[in-house]
């Protein structure tokens, strides 16, 4: 076993017994269908993600990863079970950037502050400080299409910052980067996931991802969805992608979720 | 190689992904090192270095150049034209009453200019064409949106809305004299049949081609309700609406030009349609062509100086128009 592998708690120490969970799951079931023909996707998950924590969701394609964040964002009802998610509702990003065409970037960010409920006269300033934090600053008035790839999923992570929840929902946001670029990415959200507090739960199918960025990794096994195995990864932050220790972490992953795929094969 | 059913094997060749960052060498590859402080290259360096690389740079071409390429080749496909017209006069295709020449039709045109009609038999038709647009568009709109959003709504009168539209709406005309009788309100509910189907039918194939993850994007923001159609649906669905409205203003002009051709009566005043059977009725083919192309001239005006501006910035701000390279 690698010696990144403990149970100790989260690194940044935030993590308190007692302290109430950001996002706590509890014995979740979700099927799709009608009676009859039901297809079970989520089969009684059970998770906790602690304020100030950063999770990775991991799994090969049928493991209901993308379903799973929608039920935490409140986009549908789980079948069973019941998920807290204290505070205002979690933000969610996506794959694609989901940025409206029609609004200036400085604006969609904006419109996600109106939608909080912050008063107008704080919204350009407030909006304003997000761009710099994303390091964008002086693009507020630049247009969705006039942004690269890598920009706009930054003024998304800006925009979803600006619903003021302290839970992040992150769909496979990078999935469609560049290698390069990702690896800023991965950076950055590294960085604002530190400066922020924000409690994180990432859906990635990328291992090297998953273990790049989180305090804790899930399996999930695929159809139905269930947790397989956790690892706590207290290498420190920030890691980079092709350091040894995430290599070799990625490596014994990478090994159970092949045995977990491999189950899939054999009947 | 061994078989892949005994695990660790397969590991070797786990399908990873790829090192980004092609330098990477194993000297700053240790777990924990604080590559913030001692690399040479920061995140933040690479990342401008990205930004700057990866902008797309929105050129405005310059004036000399639409002029080049938006004006020039309509005005010698006009010019031609006329050559072409001014020819077959000259080598007497046809009796004069049959084909004047284009100077003749200038002359009628300055006829009217002269007696002082030519702008109030302009104005007569404009005016009740734009006022029944206008009125069109108030009640296509939420008819648009019923149909769009609610689902037996969209079953009931959906298939009919788009039938209508190929239903020529001169086909009213008949059943709106008998109804309304020979005046205005027949003329309005004949640009009123033809026009709204156009853009409630716009509007709901604007609804429809909004990508679905805008709608999800706008609920996880909490935009939902009367909020989601105002700040997500209708922006979302502006460039489909906006072109219902420019098929919706073709079909109330070629609607009312019809009306006015057919019925007839001192009460209606003198529009353009009627301009043109009137000289129809006095065998004036050189008014006959000035009516024709009066008409054709104000629906290309109003393309042109209020839809296509409109659409083209709409269009323009999302990225949506493609420049000719």
């Amino acid at each position: 076993m690698s010696p990144a592998l403990t149970t100790s708690q989260a690194a940044t120490g935030v993590e308190v017994p007692g302290d109430r969970p950001a996002v706590r799951l509890s014995n979740v079931h979700k099927s799709f269908g009608r009676p009859g023909a039901v297809t079970p996707v989520l089969d009684d998950i059970s998770l906790d993600v602690a304020p100030g924590e950063f999770v990775t969701l991991l799994g090969a394609s049928g493991c209901g990863k993308s379903t799973l964040l929608n039920l935490v964002a409140g986009l549908d009802k789980p079948t069973a079970g019941t998920i807290e998610v204290p505070g205002p509702r979690p933000a969610l990003m996506f794959q694609e950037h989901a940025l409206f065409p029609w609004l200036t970037a400085g604006r969609n960010i904006e419109l996600a502050l109106r939608l909080a409920g912050v008063p107008r006269a704080e919204r350009r300033p407030e909006a304003e400080r997000l761009l710099e934090l994303v390091r964008l600053g002086g693009s507020y008035d630049k247009r969705v299409h006039e942004l690269s790839g890598g920009m706009r999923q930054r003024v998304a992570m800006a925009r979803a910052l600006a619903q003021g929840s302290q839970v992040l929902l992150m769909d496979e946001p990078f999935a469609a980067l560049d290698a390069i670029t990702r690896d800023v990415l991965h950076d950055e959200i590294t960085r604002i996931w530190a400066e922020r507090q924000l409690a994180v739960l990432f859906v990635t199918h990328n291992v090297r991802e998953a273990v790049r960025l989180a305090q804790r990794v899930v399996l999930l096994s695929s159809r139905p969805g269930r947790i397989a195995r956790e690892w706590r990864i207290d290498l420190p932050q920030p890691r980079r992608i092709e350091s040894s220790g995430v290599a070799d972490l990625s490596i014994e992953i990478t090994e159970e979720l092949r045995g977990e795929i491999r189950r899939h094969g054999k009947h | 190689m061994a078989s892949t059913d005994t695990a660790p094997g397969s590991v070797q060749d786990a399908p990873v992904e790829a090192t980004p960052v092609e330098e990477a060498s194993d000297q700053h590859v240790q777990a924990g090192a604080d590559l913030s402080k001692g690399a040479p290259v920061t995140t933040e360096d690479v990342g401008a270095g990205l930004d700057a690389l990866d902008s797309v740079v929105v050129q405005h071409t310059p004036f000399t150049q639409t002029l080049r390429e938006k004006v020039l080749p309509p005005t010698i496909a006009v010019l031609l034209v006329l050559g072409a017209w001014q020819l077959a006069f000259e080598l007497k295709l046809a009796d004069t009453y049959k084909l004047p020449s284009p100077g003749m039709v200038w002359q009628s045109l300055t006829d009217l200019w002269t007696q002082g009609t030519l702008f109030s038999i302009i104005w007569t038709s404009v005016w009740r064409g734009v006022s029944g647009f206008v009125a069109a568009v108030v009640i296509g709109t939420p008819i648009g949106l019923l149909v769009a959003r609610i689902k037996s709504v969209r079953a009931a009168i959906g298939p009919i809305l788009s039938g209508l539209q190929s239903l020529p709406s001169v086909a009213w005309v008949p059943a709106a004299v008998i109804w309304l009788g020979i005046n205005s309100s027949a003329m309005y509910a004949v640009i009123l049949l033809g026009a709204v189907p156009s853009i409630a039918n716009g509007l709901i194939g604007g609804i429809d081609q909004i990508p679905p993850l805008f709608l999800r994007a706008g609920r996880t923001m909490g935009a939902t309700g009367l909020a989601g159609a105002r700040h997500v649906l209708l922006p979302a669905a502006l460039p489909g609406y906006l072109a219902g409205l420019k098929q919706g203003w073709a079909f109330s002009w070629r609607s009312l030009m019809a009306a006015e051709l057919i019925a007839s009566s001192p009460d209606l005043g003198l529009g353009l349609g009627r301009y043109l059977e009137n000289q129809r009725e006095f065998n004036d083919m050189s008014g006959v062509l000035l009516g024709i192309i009066l008409i054709l001239f104000v629906g290309i005006a109003i393309d042109l100086l209020i839809f296509s501006p409109l659409e083209r910035r709409v269009l323009r701000s999302r990225g949506l128009l493609v420049t000719n390279r």
